[in-house]
């Protein structure tokens, strides 16, 4: 028999010193680590759970919003418009797909036109390009499945895998010497002279002399660990439906007029790139950070929403449901619906930066909040640029995406494309593997299914589950119990029937 | 790209394409190929260690796996070459089958192409819990597979959601488990899910409870599951305000339905029923892509493998006809289900066909109902039930004197 395969390893950096800790591996932290990445200086980032892109980042809408939703001269707004701008260079740099898909801003009756024509002006005042108002007979050519009277027409949104994003740019930051530690959580954060003693959950200590904090909806408690600001995170949670596959019903993606005390963009219906339709999110503020859990009432909530804007979606089926956390501020005013970002160095520590109420628009103002942050360190001292920084990732094979002929040709060359794992997304044993032996090195099933597909079609694992299971014991030889859901809490399996 | 044309192609080893295989070769094809995705024949059957196969087929009780054997011996005898390890990926407009294996992909021009795919679980998003979403939810097949091919425990304390016939099988199996407990079985409807052999076999032999008209109302456990909330459903299937009640498990298995998996089908240009969820066929099998016939359960769910069997054999017959003999395609006339009838099978009926057999389940439950087959105004068949069950697939034969051309099927209610 031959050795059991093993993951690749990711070196455990117990107690070591480093220039930069980053707390937090979502889109916020993965995308200052790679900016990072571009200078001299040894990087660190931590996350408590056993993966990057674990909360906020992987339960979104996935949407690259134009930048017509928020204030003029606001945080959200600059780096909504500018993170947008840089978007078509980073999809070609780390190869993660990308799709420029077009948005309806739905109106129902005239009072919700002044709330289009409203966002259509603040588009204008933010730079946004390719907006304008249609009515109805303009959406029913657009869009013949779907109900209103007016719309606000943007040509410039996109649509991404947020969670193949943030492990894009993860791995590329890896690459490039970035190191990632999963499964401990900061629980302590002290100040010795100039450096910075960043504790966890394990018992262990960092030390660097900057620390980045981009701990989402627990960035407030992370800040408060080195001092008292204020910041006082309120989170909102979000939950959503995803439909089986379905092309042709709606083209672009049907947003409502934002609800006028509401939390969120209001329930909207976004296409995602393998043609599966997200329906959400919703808007309730929670009082337990970590309740992800959906709730009856919601979920019959988004299915009236269904039929108020898209009747024909009734009859198709859902295949799962979900739930992000926004981390939301609330402003000085009381006010619960805005609060800008605060990026920033903490005002009674230095070196320590704080990135707090990062909510929509995070996912496209990600690049340009993390130039921001290094010009921060910039302007305290000299970064040097790392001349070895290679920009590039690998496309990882989609084998469903493939013609015929590059099909049979990679057969060939590699004879695990030819067995299906997956039936419902056609995903092969050799992107599993591919998944499996990822260079972050973590790998639970969640993460094999967020970088090949596994387990998100219509079976929603039925097929795969057993096999990628098989594959975890006989290649990798990984006992029952340490089959994972996602974290170490989350096993699979309590042991074998017979012993 | 490998190229090969056969007369016959079977996709799916499970208990239909096996018995369609069979078939086809028996009525005079000796071009026939089965595909078949496993690296095994059998299909489900094999992970189905539980007796109560082959009674109709083979007058004895048998488990999966000896079921499957008799259907693989006849196979081999028929000496019909099969494909192992190989997933259909595509079929097209012309009947052109794309097969992906460690081989290649293989492009196949078949004269006749029978669907024998069988069929999926349906899942937790399809039904939608409320609650976290842990490790510990499998769906029975599912944790069956687990359970009996991979020797793996998938949990300690067992709640079993619905009671079609997987999920009776699977919490009796629970029972049997050393560490393993079933801890009751539940059912949103008002009545049982599968048969009744099963109830008394798998759930009254092991003192399993079984609550009727009950749900899942919560779940509990961000990481693994912990526990359920579990609730009374009123007429409308609804939960009821204040019947709550708080089960510890760590696991929770679903037997919540299974859906005929006909992707494939819909890339061949089929066209499916909304009631089985399966092709539309006539009275050949054959679908509405003339030479492309379905069996089994990916034509519509079978209460026992014997039927989906039987179903490939007659399929098997008549892609063998086609094949030799040829068909034009025949007017068709569809077969109209009135009150009581949840679906049919055939859907249509060719020109000139005069005898027929039809498949049907009703609703629900009903007591006192006579069962109603006509043809235009003639009565072809009346039947009284003092009791029929949803879970039960019925079997009748018409004959008539006149071409089948407006058949209609109902239940009518009886005096007690």
């Amino acid at each position: 028999m031959s050795e059991p395969r093993k993951t690749r390893p990711i070196p455990a950096p117990a107690s070591s010193t480093h220039d930069f800790i980053i707390i937090g591996a979502g889109v916020i932290g993965c995308s200052i680590a790679r900016e990072l990445a571009k200078y001299h200086g040894d990087c660190l980032v931590i996350e408590k759970e056993d993966d990057v892109a674990s909360e906020i980042s992987k339960a979104n809408s996935g949407v690259l919003h134009a930048g017509f939703y928020m204030p003029p001269n606001t945080l959200k707004a600059k780096t909504d418009v500018q993170g947008l701008a840089m978007f078509k260079k980073l999809s070609e740099e780390l190869n993660f797909e990308m799709r420029t898909n077009e948005k309806l801003v739905v109106a129902m009756d005239e009072e919700e036109l002044k709330h289009l024509e409203f966002l259509y002006e603040q588009g204008r005042k933010n730079g946004v390009k390719g907006l304008r108002l249609i009515e109805e007979q303009e959406i029913r050519s657009m869009e013949p499945n779907i109900n209103g009277k007016y719309a606000l027409h943007s040509l410039f949104s996109s649509i991404i895998k947020p969670y193949e994003f943030t492990i894009a740019l993860a791995e590329n930051a890896c690459r490039n010497r970035v190191r990632f530690l999963f499964n401990e959580a900061v629980t302590r954060i002290t100040r010795h002279d100039s450096t910075f003693h960043v504790g966890t959950s394990e018992g262990n200590t960092f030390l660097s002399r900057w620390v980045i904090n981009c701990a989402g909806v627990h960035s407030d408690d992370v800040s408060r660990m080195a001092a008292e600001t204020g910041y006082e995170i309120h989170p909102c949670k979000g939950e959503y439906y995803i439909t089986d596959k379905v092309e042709g019903l709606i083209q672009r993606m049907i947003y409502p007029v934002p609800p006028k005390h509401g939390a969120g963009l209001g329930i909207h219906f976004t296409p995602t790139i393998e043609h599966n339709i997200l329906i959400g999110p919703s808007a309730q503020y929670i009082s337990d950070r970590t309740d992800t859990s959906n709730t009856a009432e919601t979920m019959k909530t988004l299915k009236t929403e269904i039929h108020k804007y898209i009747p024909g979606l009734a009859n198709i089926d859902f295949i799962r449901n979900y739930a992000g956390i926004r981390p939301k501020l609330i402003d000085g005013k009381g006010d619960r619906t805005f609060a800008d970002f605060v990026i920033e160095e903490n005002k009674k520590v230095d070196h320590l930066i704080d990135l707090i109420g990062i909510e929509s628009p995070g996912l496209t103002g990600a690049p340009a909040i993390a130039q921001m942050v290094v010009d921060i360190i910039g302007n305290k001292e000299d970064l040097k640029r790392n001349e070895a920084f290679d920009p590039h990732r690998e496309k990882p094979v989609v084998f469903a995406a493939l013609s015929c002929e590059q099909q049979a040709e990679l057969i060939q060359e590699n004879e695990e494309y030819g067995i299906m794992v997956c039936r419902c997304e056609t995903v092969t044993q050799a992107e599993i593997v591919n998944a499996i032996e990822n260079p972050l090195g973590v790998c639970s099933l969640d993460a094999v299914k967020r970088r090949c597909r596994s387990m998100m079609g219509r079976c929603q694992g039925g097929f795969c589950t057993p096999r990628i299971v098989g594959l975890l014991l006989d290649r990798y030889g990984r006992k029952p119990q340490e089959i994972y859901k996602n974290n170490r809490k989350s096993n699979l399996f309590c042991g074998l029937i017979k012993d | 790209m490998i190229r090969r044309e056969v007369d016959v192609v079977v996709i799916g080893a499970g208990p239909a394409g096996l018995a369609a295989a069979v078939s086809t070769k028996r009525n005079g094809v000796d071009n026939v190929l089965l595909l078949e995705r496993n690296e095994f024949l059998g299909g489900i059957l094999l992970q189905c260690i539980h007796d109560g196969f082959g009674l109709h087929l083979y007058d004895r009780m048998l488990s999966g796996p000896q079921y499957a054997e008799r259907l693989i011996e006849d196979l081999e005898k028929e000496d019909v070459p099969c494909l192992l390890n190989s997933m259909v990926l595509d079929i097209d407009k012309n009947k052109m089958v794309t097969v992906a294996n460690t081989k290649g992909l293989i492009q196949i021009e078949a004269k006749a192409i029978i669907l024998a795919m069988g069929c999926r679980e349906r899942t937790r998003g399809a039904i939608e819990i409320p609650g976290f979403r842990p490790a510990g939810i499998f769906t029975a097949g599912v944790a069956q597979n687990f359970m009996n091919l991979k020797n793996l425990k998938p949990g300690k304390e067992v709640v079993i959601l619905g009671s079609g016939d997987v999920g009776m099988i699977m919490a009796r199996h629970v029972a049997l488990e050393q560490g393993m407990h079933p801890v009751c079985v539940l059912e949103i409807m008002p009545f049982l899910g599968g048969l009744t052999r099963n109830k008394v076999q798998c759930l009254d032999d092991y003192d399993i409870p079984l609550h009727l008209s009950t749900t899942v109302t919560d779940i509990k456990g961000k990481h693994r599951l912990q526990g359920l909330t579990i609730s009374k459903v009123d007429e409308n299937l609804k939960p009821i305000k204040g019947t709550e009640q708080d089960i510890a498990c760590d696991t929770l298995f679903l037997s919540v339905g299974l859906i005929p998996e006909n992707e494939l089908s819909r890339k061949a240009g089929v066209a499916l029923s909304r009631g089985t969820r399966g092709a539309q066929v006539d009275n050949n099998h054959e679908t509405s892509v003339p030479g492309v016939f379905s069996a089994g359960n990916v034509l519509h769910i079978h209460d026992v493998a014997d039927y989906a069997s039987l179903e490939g054999y007659y399929v098997g017959e008549k892609a063998a006809e086609y094949v030799n003999k040829g068909w034009d395609q025949p007017k068709r006339f569809p077969i109209q289900a009135g009150n009581g009838i949840m679906y049919l099978l055939p859907q249509l009926i060719r020109e000139d066909c005069r005898e027929l057999e039809l498949k049907f389940r009703v609703k629900r439950p009903y007591e006192n109902v006579r069962v109603l087959i006509k043809n235009g105004d003639v009565r072809l068949y009346q039947k009284k039930f003092t009791r029929i069950l949803a879970s039960e697939m019925q079997i009748v034969r018409v004959k008539s004197d006149r071409p089948l051309s407006d058949v209609t099927i109902c239940l009518e209610k009886t005096d007690a």
